[in-house]
């Protein structure tokens, strides 16, 4: 197995692309590391992104925050103006494992893993954001909800790396929020989860909303008429009861020795509900 | 030394104080030694190939590839561990889970072992082993095992317990009894009668550290192994019978123990790591990953129990029946019968009886956990209990108060009762400002009481002085929950010096005779006596030297506070001899000053206790909050306090995590699939309270300071307790352990329909 730690993106990006074997890319390393110990993937190749000029910064621009791929959760924790202006997104990155595992985990990592539980990917999803890609034959953008493809499985072609998760401008009375089921209260994975993001205008009236769905399917779900149900009311107790069911209804979960169908799609709607209602809150509704 | 001893209530100097522990230091700096912290020049990484499958022939396994590979130092196989048991059934069940014979009986049963130069060159080797399977129907449900449709594991069980004795081969191992009185009388008596039945399922210890062991056999036969373990001397027993070495020439060292709770009691790899050595002739060292130690090593049984309770309007209970279904994992074992005993022992019922069916499943083999089989059966008789308390309108507690077993009681496992501690605990509860507390919304309070019997054996202590006065004290009897600290107490208040003046080791098998291992709730109570027996014969010896030394008879010596003193007013001029002062002089005295005990320690004294819960349940998800948390329970004499109210929480936590979450989930293809710790929950630190304790001091006669243990009983109510407060947040009884979100979630939604 080689080991390579480049530099530039470009780099990265022509070792990914040369590899003929087994070629993974080593971020924090939570997954690919276990994963490794675990004797489930013996890579040839792992190429360590930590290196790479920009890839360890949270950047704020005129058109909003990019997170560079090698971010470790605990800086975005420790970014204050991050955490006040998506708290949603925020409360992801402090479910992603324990303390010490955020010290090293990336949101990158944990969306390119493509388990249908990842913590980052509802909030995510839910905020709009969008991932730069290098590769190849050049950069380009991808929606987070299209990056993973299937359970363990993602979009990107062969060479191709994500360099930045892109969140849009934050807009004005907008709030969001990522609520996850777990048995117990940390150190625990997805049974489902919601992230809701929605903007309300002066009145209180939702204007715009985005509603994601996880562990409920083989990715995590975008629920268009789960938002449709909320924009247009002030979240009243029959938006609510739409909203729950739903979500309820667009759940297409499995039985598994970590829930029920039953169970996912009966919390999934409970779950979006409570996390509409912070968001609301958190956009200033009342 | 005799042990019919009866207990002297005096004024204790250092039992009872909270000293630091011995081995604390090491351990939090992370300087002690573990199972695989041991290491030798030398060393070869072992793997075992475990089954895929839960039931299947083994018709070929074909090593030569794996040989061949560059670094493979040796392979074995069931062929390389002849069967030396001379037809003893018990030990080659052993033998054979350690390493499948004829037939792999679940999924996780060793097949091969693989000893090579390092961990890669192992695992390529697994994998060019190649096992040519016959796969056989499989049954891992007790109910279904028990079912004359289902495959039967076992072509050579046959029940026992039944007469006459069946002549067709079943999975039913044993059937037993237990109980006395006349139930249908009993049951024509009663006002109410209540009838349910309960499931628990499978949990593991949870320990975290995993088994590991070192192994040396050389040439000559001499063997040593390090390894993690609650009886040295058991596993140096069994794994040399196994493997046809003498037990004086197998040297087992215990190391320190990350948990073990009744797991690390059954040997695993251990005579895989022996065979190993001696075929490749060096080292041999095997430690389980996580994975194995779920898969592989000894979870409790999953039960499925009926109880039937009946009563009179005035709370008296009339009769008591219960029906308890345990399994043994793979082999034959008796977790039913133990339930059995256990199922109305805090009662007094004038006619009550348990029948025990005991079954074999395609599961890994069942040890021991924490007051075995006694959690799940208090489980079911306590909901019960609950359910006649509510059914009459009567205060639970006012009823179990009505029917606790007292001093006198006949036991329903037979025993008669001297001064026991149930009565008290339930008295304490009802007085306890827990019981009295306002609840929150959807919140419920739930209470339960439980016994374990507790265990004496065989137990060595040597106890040295130093030549500078200073004492070391070594027992066979393994340290796994503070017991050293125990046993410093207990020889610094008989010799009347500091508790730092006593050090406390666990020796190896070739310096002490025979200990029985860690179980059983043993450890402190059988080692503390035999400290105390080693220290009186040490001071008889001190004496007869201080008299030596003063050319006087040895009747005219007493030992006081540390000190020998001689008696009567003609003696006045002679200044005391301390312990120092005798040690020094030793060498003119008649050489080195030591005292030795090896008993016997009868009479344990059983233990009971009883918890309050309070817990929070989410009506929307079926996810379950504890949110306060009391242990109440005897210990006779606590000799360090802190210790033993550890052992309450502790055994409080792992009831709770058992209660709510921690499950062996099998699919439908017998396939264990959650073997690690994100999808086996236990609980962490923030899933828990604070957990209080109480302890109660009723003394137990039959040890000189009053012991009793106390390592167990601490698990036996949660789930009871746990079980009846979410009934009571919910009001749906549940029935069905653990608890989980989606089984409160679908119960509390099929109340509603």
């Amino acid at each position: 197995m080689r080991y390579e730690t480049p530099s530039t993106a470009k780099e990265a990006v022509s070792l990914m692309a040369k590899e003929k074997g087994i070629a993974y890319i080593l971020a924090g390393g939570t997954d690919l590391l276990v994963k490794m110990k675990a004797g489930m993937i013996e890579p040839d190749l792992v190429v360590d992104i930590k290196r790479v000029k920009g890839m360890n910064e949270i950047k704020k621009g005129v058109g909003g925050y990019s997170i560079g791929a090698a971010v470790p959760c605990v800086a975005i924790l420790e970014n204050a103006a991050f955490v006040k202006a998506w708290p949603g997104v925020a409360d992801a990155a402090n479910l992603i494992g324990s303390r010490q595992v955020q010290g090293r985990s990336t949101m990158t990592g944990n969306m390119c893993n493509a388990s249908p539980a990842a913590d980052s990917v509802p909030a995510l999803v839910a905020a709009g954001a969008k991932v730069s890609i290098a590769g190849p034959k050049g950069n380009r953008k991808l929606a987070v909800e299209d990056v993973a493809a299937g359970v363990g499985r993602n979009n990107l072609k062969k060479g191709e790396i994500i360099t930045s998760i892109d969140l849009p401008k934050k807009a004005a009375k907008s709030g969001d929020a990522y609520l996850r089921f777990t048995p117990r209260t940390e150190m625990d994975i997805a049974v489902v989860s919601v992230g809701v993001n929605l903007t309300i205008d002066g009145k209180g009236v939702i204007t715009k909303a985005r509603v994601a769905l996880g562990a409920v399917s083989t990715t995590v779900l975008l629920v268009k008429e789960a938002a449709n149900a909320i924009i247009g009311t002030k979240l009243d107790d029959a938006a609510k009861a739409n909203l729950a069911a739903i979500c309820s209804a667009a759940c297409k979960p499995i039985d598994d020795k970590r829930g029920t169908i039953e169970f996912r799609t009966d919390v999934a709607g409970v779950l979006a509900r409570r996390a509409a209602e912070t968001a609301y809150a958190r956009a200033g509704g009342k | 030394m005799p042990l019919d001893q009866d207990l002297e209530i005096k004024k204790f100097k250092v039992i009872g104080t909270r000293v630091r522990r011995p081995d604390g230091v090491d351990k939090v700096t992370g300087r002690a030694r573990y199972g695989a912290d041991a290491s030798a020049p030398g060393q070869l990484v072992a793997l075992v190939l475990r089954s895929p499958h839960p039931h299947a022939i083994i018709k070929k396994i074909d090593i030569s590839k794996a040989e061949k590979l560059l670094g493979v130092k040796a392979i074995i196989t069931s062929a390389d561990l002849p069967d030396l048991t001379g037809g003893d059934r018990g030990m080659l069940d052993i033998l054979e889970n350690c390493m499948a014979r004829k037939k792999v009986l679940y999924d996780g049963h060793a097949v091969a072992a693989v000893a090579a130069i390092d961990a890669t060159t192992a695992r390529a080797a697994l994998k060019l082993i190649k096992v040519d399977y016959q796969v056989l129907p499989h049954v891992t449900d007790v109910d279904e095992a028990l079912k004359p449709t289902s495959p039967v594991i076992h072509d050579h069980i046959f029940t026992d317990g039944i007469e006459p004795k069946p002549t067709k081969a079943s999975n039913f191992n044993k059937q037993a009894e237990y109980g006395h009185g006349d139930l249908d009388a009993g049951f024509a008596e009663a006002d109410v009668i209540i009838e349910k039945s309960y499931k628990t399922e499978q949990t593991h210890q949870g320990y975290i550290e995993p088994h590991s062991c070192l192994a040396s056999v050389s040439p000559d036969g001499a063997a040593e192994m390090w390894v993690c373990t609650q009886g040295h001397f058991v596993y140096r027993n069994q794994c040399a019978a196994l493997l046809g070495l003498d037990a004086n020439k197998l040297r087992v060292t215990a190391s320190e123990i990350g948990g073990g709770f009744g797991g690390k009691t059954h040997i695993w790899t251990e005579p895989l790591a022996l065979a190993l050595s001696r075929k490749a002739n060096r080292p041999v060292k095997l430690t389980m990953s996580r994975e194995e130690v779920f898969r592989c090593t000894g979870p409790t049984s999953s039960t499925s129990i009926d109880v039937k309770i009946g009563a009179k309007k005035d709370g008296t209970i009339t009769a008591a029946f219960a029906e308890l279904r345990y399994h043994g994992g793979a082999f034959p074992a008796n977790w039913a019968e133990f339930g059995a005993m256990t199922t109305w022992a805090c009662y007094d019922i004038k006619n009550c009886k348990s029948l025990s069916k005991d079954a074999v499943v395609n599961r890994p083999k069942t040890a021991a956990y924490r007051a075995p089989s006694a959690p799940q059966s208090c489980f079911a008789v306590e909901n019960t209990i609950d359910e006649v308390a509510k059914a009459i309108g009567m205060d639970p507690i006012e009823l179990r108060i009505k029917n606790a077993a007292k001093e006198g009681t006949k036991s329903s496992y037979g025993p008669v009762y001297g001064p026991i501690g149930i009565g008290a605990t339930l008295q304490a509860a009802k007085n306890h400002p827990h019981m009295k507390a306002p609840l929150a919304k959807d919140t419920g309070r739930g209470m339960a009481c439980g016994f374990w019997f507790n265990f004496g054996g065989q137990t060595c202590v040597d106890l040295n002085v130093t030549p500078d006065g200073t004492v070391t004290v070594a027992v066979g009897t393994m340290d796994v929950g503070g017991s050293r600290a125990s046993l410093a107490l207990a020889a610094a208040e008989e010799l009347g010096v500091p508790y730092e003046a006593v050090r406390v080791i666990v020796a190896d098998t070739s310096s002490l005779g025979h200990n029985d291992m860690t179980d059983g709730s043993r450890g402190t109570f059988s080692s503390s006596m035999a400290a105390v027996f080693a220290a009186r014969n040490a001071i008889t010896v001190l004496r007869e030297r201080a008299a030596k030394t003063w050319e006087i008879p040895v009747g005219d010596v007493e030992w006081v506070d540390g000190e020998a003193k001689a008696k009567g007013a003609s003696r006045g001029n002679l200044a005391p001899l301390t312990l120092k002062d005798l040690a020094k002089g030793a060498g003119g005295t008649g050489g080195p000053i030591a005292g030795h005990s090896e008993i016997v320690a009868d009479n344990a004294g059983v233990s009971f206790g009883t918890h309050i819960c309070d817990a929070h349940v989410d009506k929307e998800t079926g996810k379950t909050t504890i949110t306060r948390y009391t242990v109440i329970q005897d210990a006779g004499k606590a000799m360090h306090p802190s210790y033993v109210e550890g052992q309450y929480q502790g055994g409080a936590a792992q009831g709770i995590g058992w209660a709510l979450n921690e499950e062996y989930v099998y699919g439908t293809n017998g396939r264990l699939q959650n073997a690690a710790f994100l999808d086996y929950r236990i609980p962490v630190c923030s899933d828990l309270p604070m957990i209080d304790t109480q302890i109660l001091e009723i003394p137990n006669p039959h040890h000189p300071y009053g012991v009793r243990g106390v390592g167990e009983t601490p698990i036996v109510p949660p789930l009871a307790a746990v079980s009846i407060a979410v009934t009571n947040a919910t009001g749906v009884r549940m029935h069905h352990i653990p608890m989980s979100p989606p089984r409160i979630l679908k119960a509390i939604k099929s109340a509603r329909m």
